[in-house]
């Protein structure tokens, strides 16, 4: 598999086994179908405000979701559900948050942006762009004052890596060894800006080098890549030895948000990464040739499309939240 | 089976559009991602999408159509293999039925629940802590740290020069060699960074104490305090909590000119989802930043410069702690009620023994906490005093003061012989040289002819 900008492809033949192959598709496919439906609740209006999708970038959080472990710890930008689900979030309260409903992960008050969960150790859902990289070098800073043995996710676009608590935030994980792995997932467009149009630095991979960060540049459209590349920087910074980066060469299909008319870029370069990088599809055809037969690829389809149909009718019919709600969860203990 | 294709809502604020032009026609195979048509909202043509596979059976709306409203049927989708008769059995339904459904959910009250009694309420009368000591407010706040890092092995202290340095103003004296490096953490100058970590850290489990060199520099990591601290535990519906204190020296100091002297007492109370206090004596800071690191919510400290080498009795009992939300009276009165916060309150006993002389008996409250105000102290005051003067170091636009006068006002309008006055640092950036400097900050006489104007002179 070739990649877009140089990113060197994994070798060593398959690095999923088959079972990881079938979690890994299970997990993008239903990643991909909450998204669509998502974005036909929006139209409908039944979410409303900003609502960032995040269809094409799926073999990033799957491949990554397979490398971590029981008490990893993970937190990303508003572009966020894809983490949630493959964090182990319901889609049923992740869908919802995004109609705004007492059943949502939030209660309704935080919206698509705005999620969180104790349980699977997801720290949201941050709104403003590139906060999530110093909160997330501070859920790593807990690791290591704890010794808890966890590695923190923390991921940001091409975007965000512009801001300059990112680069703060680098320094303050090299200095104290914090075990943090930094996910540029870089979809080549913050909103409407490319790449080329923000940044003066050409490999995002090489921008934590002053710290002496170890990095890579991975193909974020394959899978098996991701993964390959997550286990191996989250065993560095399981070791004790720091953080990592990678920096995922992706794609996004949709717009930044809903309302963007996606002028910035041709249809056609949708297209053709549609027809040709799809990570859903590539991941099938490797399957298939792995000998997965079409009854398996039919079942998760029926699987998926139940598990979405029963989130969206959940978020339809979850209740609003009760009035009292407005004033509970201003602080703890009140 | 057959189902309709809506008009999107394409942008937050949508509520109809022009269907500029179907890109796919009657009988067209489409899949999910594929444009199907053109639409005109009032921002711009957006490409519509299709969400499921399917041919698209019959158009209901022509291309060119202005004002469709969003969710009215445009098309028939059907599955392949079925009949474009398939459509004619399709239930079109209500136009803009999902829509109307939720609002159908929205509650329209005439207004919106009130705010809960605050259960900050504490006991009225503070304990008798006993025996006292002369210390500095230095120490007292050294101690106030090194009493919780020994109670809870989860607080540590963060900032600059905090542990090599033994403070940049010798707060945190002593504590890198009693907790060590893993507790007391030097941080690079990078306050951004370094604040929107302690704020993560706080979210995960451990409970950071963030020493800002000054307050001034919080505004470099201001975002974080507020976006970050304050609002995450209402944003997660309750799930996640910010156990932490952000602590330095507000307010001016001594001939540090503009940048570095400044009240942040406004800027910070304002903010749902922090507590605010100001301590003046060393009491306060002792028992406040105690309070402040046992508190499950985000705590700012505003401490002052000025006060870090002022003696002052403090409680020398371990246990002694000090209730956030509450005021003290530091002086009793009966004509006429000064509140204060922070350096100010030395200033208003000043102004207070002035009043003495010349008849006027001024009771003066420390605030201690400015938020949550504690409302009751102050009014009770005022319903005895019938006149109330504040008092801040602070610009007066929308600061502490307008929001003690207004309280005044709309809770004991009746009570009150005179209007509420404020007296505050004048409206200007703070000058260096010292004469200048001198006149923009309250002094005892401004407090005296503020309170002399309400007794009509």
């Amino acid at each position: 598999m070739g990649s877009m900008t140089g990113a060197p492809s994994r070798q060593n033949g398959p690095a999923l086994s088959k079972e990881e192959m079938e979690r890994a598709y299970r997990e993008m496919l239903l990643v991909r179908r909450f998204e669509e439906k998502a974005g036909q609740l929006y139209g409908m209006g039944l979410i409303g405000g900003f609502c960032h999708l995040y269809i094409g970038q799926e073999a990033v959080v799957a491949g990554i979701g397979l490398a971590m472990k029981k008490g990893d710890r993970s937190i990303t930008s508003y572009r966020d559900h894809g983490q949630m689900l493959v964090a182990g979030m319901t889609a049923r309260g992740v869908m919802a948050e995004l109609t705004g409903r007492a059943g949502g992960y939030s209660h309704g008050k935080g919206g698509s942006m705005h999620m969180f969960s104790k349980e699977q150790e997801f720290y949201g859902g941050h709104g403003i762009v590139g906060a999530q990289v110093a909160i997330g070098t501070g859920l790593a800073l807990t690791s290591a004052y704890k010794k808890d043995g966890a590695v923190s996710i923390v991921y940001f676009g091409e975007g965000a890596s512009n801001q300059g608590q990112v680069y703060e935030s680098f320094n303050l994980a090299a200095l104290h060894k914090l075990p943090c792995l930094y996910v540029i997932e870089n979809n080549r467009y913050g909103m409407g800006t490319s790449i080329e149009r923000s940044s003066a630095s050409k490999d995002l991979s090489k921008n934590a080098a002053p710290w002496g960060i170890p990095s890579r540049k991975v193909d974020g459209m394959d899978v098996a890549a991701v993964y390959q590349a997550a286990k191996e920087a989250m065993e560095h910074c399981r070791s004790g030895k720091g953080p990592f980066l990678l920096e995922m060469e992706t794609y996004r299909y949709r717009g930044h948000s809903m309302s963007d008319p996606a002028k910035y870029r041709k249809r056609s370069e949708v297209d053709e990464m549609r027809r040709t990088r799809d990570p859903i599809e590539a991941l099938k055809a490797e399957m298939i040739k792995h000998g997965i037969d079409e009854s398996f690829f039919k079942a998760v389809e029926k699987d998926v499309k139940a598990t979405v149909k029963d989130a969206a009718e959940f978020a339809e019919t979850s209740p609003e939240p009760d009035a009292s709600e407005l004033w509970t969860d201003v602080l703890v203990g009140e | 089976m057959a189902s309709p294709i809506l008009m999107p809502a394409l942008s937050p604020t949508m509520e109809e559009g022009t269907l500029a032009r179907w890109v796919k026609k009657e009988g067209d195979v489409v899949k999910p991602g594929e444009v199907i048509a053109e639409i005109e909202t009032d921002k711009a043509t957006m490409e519509m999408e299709a969400v499921e596979e399917g041919v698209l059976g019959r158009i209901l709306i022509t291309e060119g159509t202005d004002h469709v409203a969003v969710n009215t049927p445009i098309a028939v989708l059907l599955e392949e293999g079925e009949d474009a008769s398939a459509a004619d059995a399709l239930d079109l339904g209500p136009k803009a039925e999902p829509k109307a459904k939720v609002e159908k959910n929205i509650p329209a009250p005439a207004s919106a629940p009130k705010a809960p009694a605050s259960s900050s309420t504490v006991e009225t009368t503070e304990p008798e802590w006993g025996e006292t000591a002369e210390i500095t407010v230095r120490e007292a706040l050294r101690d106030a740290m090194a009493a919780e890092m020994r109670r809870d092995e989860d607080v540590f202290l963060l900032g600059e020069e905090v542990a090599q340095y033994q403070g940049a103003y010798k707060v945190s004296q002593g504590l890198l060699d009693e907790f060590g490096a893993k507790r007391v953490m030097d941080m690079p100058i990078t306050e951004h960074g370094f604040t929107g970590m302690a704020v993560g850290a706080a979210l995960s489990g451990v409970k950071p104490i963030v020493e800002f060199m000054t307050m001034n520099f919080s505004l470099q990591a201001v975002d974080h305090i507020i976006n970050s601290a304050a609002k995450t535990r209402y944003m997660s519906g309750g799930q996640m909590s910010c156990p932490i204190v952000f602590r330095g020296p507000n307010g001016a100091a001594a001939r540090v000119g503009a940048q570095h002297s400044q009240c942040f007492g406004s800027w910070y109370a304002h903010i749902p989802g922090l507590k605010v206090v100001a301590p003046w004596s060393a009491a306060d800071a002792k028992g406040l930043l105690r309070a402040a690191i046992r508190d499950p919510n985000p705590v700012v400290v505003l401490e002052n410069e000025i006060l870090y080498g002022k003696k002052f009795p403090c409680p020398v009992d371990e246990d002694f702690i000090l209730p956030i939300g509450k005021a003290k009276i530091e002086r009793e009165g009966k004509d006429v009620t000064l509140v204060a916060f922070s350096i100010m309150v030395g200033v208003a006993l000043e102004a207070a023994e002035l009043l003495a002389e010349q008849g006027i008996d001024a009771e003066v409250i420390n605030l201690r906490t400015l938020r949550p105000l504690d409302t009751e102290t102050i009014i009770k005051s005022v319903k005895k005093t019938s006149r109330i003067v504040s008092v801040e170091e602070g610009w007066p636009v929308a600061g502490i003061g307008s929001e003690i006068c207004t309280i005044a006002v709309e809770q004991a309008f009746d009570w009150l012989d005179a209007p509420p006055a404020r007296v505050c640092g004048l409206d200007i950036p703070l000058p260096y040289a010292a004469n200048l400097e001198k006149l923009a900050l309250p002094k005892p006489e401004w407090i005296v002819e503020a309170v002399r104007k309400q007794f009509g002179d």
